[in-house]
């Protein structure tokens, strides 16, 4: 079995995996990140997204092997200690979550977004979010989240 | 998904080697969007991964005056946000910036894309249209040649893309119509006004997959415009047919696109 | 009550969010157990066969395959059973079938379980599976109901001649017939309700333990109401007393109705921990929930509406025809009948009203309740229908709903139901305004000018929640109470935890429920958890369906806290040396009437625990526990207006604008209301417009995953423009109605109205959901010949 070894919210961690391991089951299940979900087996519902080098990845269509060597900053990540991120802020503010599932997911993508763009419009928002499935909250809040949290980290994370 | 194993080689003859080391099983992997879902399904199951991430050289896009090369592991977002690539062809970083979602443009790449050729992929019809050049390890095969109906190119099993060279185009633009479930082109419709004369370009349509309308082109020949195209008609026999859309209504939409990807052009 | 910074009527932030946000949130795959098995449910991939044989010995022989169980080896353990019995036209009862967990000789629709392996890690348990051999001989299937009631149709049981289950009614058929009689126009319709597929976004789990030294058993799965599970898997299936069974639904990732029911999955995922004595866990891929969690809706009515010469609703007899599925889910039987017929009164004073409903099984994924169930079916029929009749007798489509409101109040329906309140016009002129329905004309222009054809739609609706009382639906044949729980306890110190029967899985109990007792007792906020979903620390419970939490499981909880209250007066009487009679309650002290002389709940609380200066005969302890049992049902109300743009040449629809109006009784948390309203909504778009479960006629499932199912994304939807008008409901306390459901109930026939106003200048006069482009587009071809 092949070792990979990753920095993951900035914890060098290694694990030895199968081939066939995808980075969200080396998260989930090596590592116990719970956090990052998964929805679907077809890669459309975005409850997996992860931040590898930086840009947001759908962690169930990635293999732990290609994480090999990455920065990789799952939503357990985000807040510095106590403090929630501005995007997590965001999103208990405007109430962009219900039932938490694709929170993860829309978070960790929110941020890839506002990372490039800190004041995205409602249309812009709601491009992105295309791979973002969400059942509960029909999205209205958590494009008010993602425009107010993207604002607050001006330009940043 | 069944077991395999992964090779992570950092030059292009240790790709080649890793690739005909695993037999008839060994498949390299780029961004692995559309290999890894097939996977999944166990509808492909092989026991080689030969990854191209590690081989230098092929992350690139180089301004080349009457053409813009990009390299094969140019992944999607990269060439949507290329200002090399927005100002020669922004019809290109337009299609690229259309393609699946945020998270798959950040994964996928071109080379993975047309070497996949899935019918309704986009860039099959933009290379097409735009008469691409798709460069390999040992060779150079135009689009034309290249694809070759669905899932089929003239890839040799062990062969490496390593860039896709593109003309630039006087004008050129893409409109798709996307499947609103999977987002993939349900008819996309690539116009090129380029240095082989104008080429109109259609992916998502037909189960061979991306073909040229010669009578769009035509027409488009004689007069540059909308309305031109927008009395062609193509005929419904080999089109795709799903829940999503019937092969009148895609052929419908070849046509709407056509129009509006020539309006496009401005 | 006070009104304090995080009270009843405040946007308190929520309680849950800090734990999901952090990736901290507990769902049912997130909890591993030592020791523990994975299985995998192997599925039928036919619609309908006998089962010759199946051969497991390959799969046994597969690395890390720990066992195999089939039909036979579960066969005598119970069938799942189904909740609701209903009894036909002719007083017979339904026909019920058996349901084995596990597929015994038979097989009745691509997904039902046919076996399970288990195994060292889950990929081992999928490759044995994929070695067990079934032999499958095929039979003719029926998946749809045309198929299932076409003459010679292959029976999916062979008890179900037909393949009916029941043939029901509600109303006075001889009424409507001599409504029908005095009419002056008659407008009829055909409509069909598409079938959905629920796709909460987390997919079911469940984890199995079996502890052989106590004998007792734990579950842990992604249910709604972990007591129904209980009550159903214990007593029905594996014949085990409440004590020796514990249900834990920890977080839910959503539910929708599609984690009400009890699952064959559950069953003998429990059922195997028990034989192995090793937790089992399973959780489902997402290719497999598509065609094993229920579906939802699928009916085919016609309908008619009887009306005098000025417009005025006479009469309503409506035709249903609904698809079951192949077995019986929990309440699949109650969806299309007791939450559907009784709805056909909608908020118009029709006198007469008839409602009949056949229901077939198919060879299809069983069918239950889906936000909604029933209600949305109902009002969509109606509303559709009301506007075809002011469109026949060209009438004003506002103008005609607004001369058949109901005003007075209670106001007794034919079919059943007794309003207790409502204020119908003002939700109406409140989305008038607010939707500028006077000034669409313009706007028309303006899309118009832009090549698009612009329409508005409108629906005045109203819904039934909380369903209740437990005797009436027993009557109706309802196997269970349709009551709730809820404990109180304050502790020593004063901090309170809440023990509720409901189970929030993105409602925001957990936030909602501490604000109202935070406000009754005057205790911070912060000091008030609430507890649910676990069937080890929560007296009883019926579970969160139907929008019912507030109203029935608050409502406990508001008693519940009433007789904390009480107590408290009697401690702190005697603390105070006064008669209880003179003791008020308020902002958390306790004072002897006209005094300051006061004491604090913790100080009273304190007392209840170390009582060593306390009232004769007064148990110590401050904990409190309630059942409510309603009344009656609740009725929230409103209007939605949708305003969508088509574009002609693709058939393209684009929601450009929704607009609520509702009234869901008083308001707790008005950011969690309008959250749930515009969940609800984008439901209930994605029914008029995208989403559509498909099936082949051999009952394969053309739409199995996301790549051809089309979800409600971001960029399909646009920002909601919600208001309220609050009228309170007259009998609980609180005056609250219900929210849940409200948006994916009310908003489809509006979007459907709006895409035909929007194509009836093209000739288009009927449209059927999902309004796909390529329906649209068809539409207008042949509209334009
Ligand atoms: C949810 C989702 C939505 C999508 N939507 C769209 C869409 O709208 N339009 C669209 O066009 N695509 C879409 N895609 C596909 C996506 O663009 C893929 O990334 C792309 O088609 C393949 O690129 P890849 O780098 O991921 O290739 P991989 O999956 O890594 O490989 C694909 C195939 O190409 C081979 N290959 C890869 N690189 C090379 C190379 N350099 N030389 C030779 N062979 C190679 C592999 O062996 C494999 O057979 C979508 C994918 C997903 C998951
Ligand atoms: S789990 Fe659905 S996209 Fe990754
Ligand atoms: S909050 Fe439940 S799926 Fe998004």
């Amino acid at each position: 079995m092949p070792t990979v070894t990753m920095t993951v919210n900035g914890m060098e961690r290694s694990g030895n995996v199968e081939g066939r391991t995808l980075l969200v089951e080396f998260l989930r299940e090596h590592l116990g990140l719970t956090g990052t979900h998964v929805g679907c087996d077809t890669s459309q519902c975005g409850a997996c997204v992860v931040h590898v080098n930086g840009t947001s990845v759908k962690s169930c269509t990635s293999l732990a092997a290609q994480a090999d060597g990455a920065e990789v900053t799952t939503i357990e990540g985000l807040a510095n200690g106590s403090d929630l991120h501005p995007m997590q802020e965001a999103f208990r503010e405007h109430h962009g979550l219900q039932c938490g599932f694709c929170t993860p997911g829309m978070v960790m993508s929110a941020v890839d977004l506002a990372n490039q763009n800190s004041d995205p419009s409602e249309h812009e928002v709601r491009e992105w979010l295309e791979g973002n499935l969400c059942r509960c909250t029909g999205y209205h809040n958590i494009v008010k989240a993602v425009q107010a949290g993207a604002k607050a980290m001006g330009g940043g994370s | 998904m069944n077991d395999f194993t992964y090779h992570a080689p950092t030059s292009l003859d240790e790709a080649l080697a890793a690739l005909r080391g695993g037999g008839d099983g060994a498949k390299l992997i780029a961004g692995g969007h559309s290999l890894l879902p097939v996977m999944k399904l166990n509808l492909a199951s092989p026991t080689d991964l030969v990854s191209l991430a590690g081989v230098p050289g092929l992350g690139d896009i180089a301004d080349g005056g009457d053409s813009v090369t990009v390299g094969a592991m140019c992944r999607h977002a990269q060439v949507a946000g290329s200002a090399v690539v927005q100002a020669r062809i922004p019809a290109l970083a337009a299609m690229a910036d259309g393609i699946g979602d945020a998270q798959v443009r950040n994964a996928g790449t071109i080379g993975g894309s047309v070497a996949h050729n899935d019918p309704a992929a986009d860039y099959p019809a933009a290379c097409v249209a735009l008469g691409a050049t798709i460069v390999t390890d040992r060779r150079e095969i135009h689009s034309d040649d290249f694809f070759q109906g669905m899932f089929a190119t003239a890839l040799a099993d062990d062969e490496v893309v390593t860039a896709v060279r593109f003309p630039v185009p006087a004008r050129a633009a893409y409109a798709k119509f996307a499947n609103p479930a999977s987002k993939y082109a349900v008819a996309g419709v690539m116009v090129a006004d380029g240095p082989a004369g104008v080429r109109v370009a259609v992916t998502g349509a037909s189960g061979d997959g991306v073909f040229r309308v010669a009578e769009m082109e035509a027409a488009l020949g004689a007069s540059f415009s909308g309305e031109a195209v927008a009395g062609v008609a193509v005929s419904s026999d080999g089109m795709l047919s799903d829940t999503a859309a019937g092969a009148d209504y895609r052929a419908h939409l070849v046509t709407v696109m056509a129009k509006r990807a020539v309006e496009a052009c401005g | 009550m006070s009104a304090n910074g995080s009270g009843i009527g405040a946007s308190v932030k929520r309680k849950e969010d800090t734990r999901f946000l952090t990736g901290r949130g507990r769902y049912t795959d997130d909890i591993n157990l030592p020791g523990q098995l994975y299985g995998y449910i192997l599925r039928s991939p036919v619609a309908h066969a006998d089962i010759g044989g199946i051969d497991t010995s390959a799969a046994a022989a597969a690395p890390g395959v720990h066992a195999i169980f089939t039909g036979s080896d579960m066969e005598g353990v119970g069938g799942i059973p189904t909740g609701w019995l209903i009894h036909s036209k002719d007083g017979e009862p339904m026909v019920e079938p058996g349901h084995p967990a596990l597929a015994l000789g038979k097989v009745r629709y691509v997904g039902d379980c046919v076996a399970i392996v288990v195994a060292e890690t889950r990929e081992q348990a999928k490759e044995a599976a994929n070695l067990i051999d079934v032999d499958y001989q095929e039979l003719p299937a029926v998946a749809s109901i045309e198929a299932a009631e076409a003459e010679g149709a292959a029976q999916v049981f062979d008890e179900a001649p037909g393949n009916v289950c029941y043939d029901w009614e509600v109303g006075d058929r001889a009424a409507t017939d001599a409504a029908f009689d005095e009419a002056t126009h008659v407008v009829s319709i055909d409509v069909v309700n598409n079938r959905l597929i629920p796709n909460a976004i987390e997919p079911r789990a469940a984890i199995a333990n079996y502890d052989p030294a106590t004998g007792d058993y734990t579950l842990y799965t992604t249910s709604q109401n972990p007591h129904l599970i209980r009550l159903l898997l214990g007593a029905f299936v594996l014949g085990l007393p409440e004590h020796k069974l514990r249900i834990v639904a920890p977080d839910v990732g959503g539910g929708f109705g599609s984690k009400i029911p009890h699952y064959a999955e559950e069953a003998i995922l429990t059922w195997t921990a028990g034989q192995l004595g090793r937790p089992v866990k399973w959780t489902c891929e997402r290719i497999d929930a598509f065609k094993s969690d229920t579906h939802g809706r699928d009916h085919i009515s016609t309908a008619r509406l009887a009306l005098d010469a000025d417009g005025k609703f006479l009469g309503l007899h409506v035709s249903t025809k609904a698809n079951l599925g192949a077995y019986l889910s929990t309440f699949a039987t109650c969806v299309p009948t007791y939450l559907y017929g009784i709805l056909f009164a909608g908020p118009y004073t029709t006198p007469a009203v008839y409602c009949e409903v056949k229901s077939f099984f198919t060879n299809t994924v069983p069918v239950d309740a889906l936000r909604g169930a029933g209600r949305p079916e109902a009002t969509y029929l109606l509303e559709r229908l009301v506007e075809k009749a002011a469109v026949e007798l060209g009438m004003d489509r506002v103008e005609i709903r607004r001369k058949n409101f109901i005003r007075e109040f209670p106001y007794q329906t034919p079919v059943a139901l007794q309003y207790d309140q409502g204020d119908y016009d003002a939700t109406l002129d409140l989305a008038l305004k607010a939707s500028d329905w006077a000034g669409f004309e313009a706007r028309r222009a303006e899309s118009a000018a832009r090549g698009k054809c612009r329409g508005i739609g409108i629906s005045t609706f109203i819904e039934a929640c909380g369903i209740a009382p437990s005797a009436v639906v027993g009557s109706l044949g309802a196997r269970a109470g349709l009551y709730e729980s809820g404990s109180v306890r304050v502790h020593p110190t004063g901090s309170v935890s809440v023990f509720t029967g409901t189970h929030s899985h993105g409602q925001g109990h957990e936030t909602t429920f501490a604000q109202i007792v935070s406000d009754m007792l005057g205790v911070d906020f912060e000091a008030v958890d609430v507890v649910h979903g676990d069937s080890a620390k929560i007296p009883f419970g019926m579970g969160t369906y139907g929008s019912r939490s507030l109203a029935v499981g608050g409502t406990a909880i508001y008693l519940a806290v009433e007789k904390v209250i009480e107590k408290g007066k009697k401690i702190a009487a005697h603390l105070l040396e006064a008669s209880v009679e003179d003791i008020e309650f308020e902002n958390g002290s306790f004072t002897v009437a006209g005094t300051d002389r006061s004491k604090s709940l913790g100080e009273v609380a304190l007392t209840a625990y170390v009582p060593h200066n306390y009232p004769e005969g007064l148990e110590p302890g401050l904990e409190e526990t309630a059942f409510y049992d309603p009344l009656n049902f609740t009725f929230p109300a409103g209007t939605h207006v949708a305003e969508v743009e088509v574009d002609p040449e693709t058939g393209e629809v684009e929601v450009v604008a929704v607009t609520g109006a509702d009234d869901v009784g008083r308001i707790i948390n008005p950011m969690i209301v309008d959250g749930q309203l515009h969940g609800g909504l984008a439901h209930g778009i994605g029914q008029a417009l995208l989403e559509e479960c498909l099936y082949q006629d051999d009952g394969q499932l053309q739409t199995g995953s996301y790549l051809d199912y089309t979800m409600p994304r971001a960029a399909d939807l646009p920002s909601f423009n919600i208001n309220h008008n609050t009228t309170l409901c007259t009998h609980n306390p609180l005056g609250v109605k219900g929210v849940g459901e409200v948006g994916s109930i009310g908003v489809p026939p509006a979007v459907i109205n709006a895409v035909i106003d929007a194509l009836r200048p093209l000739g288009v006069n009927d449209m059927a959901m999902p309004a796909t482009s390529q329906k649209v587009w068809q539409a207008i071809q042949q509209a334009q010949g």
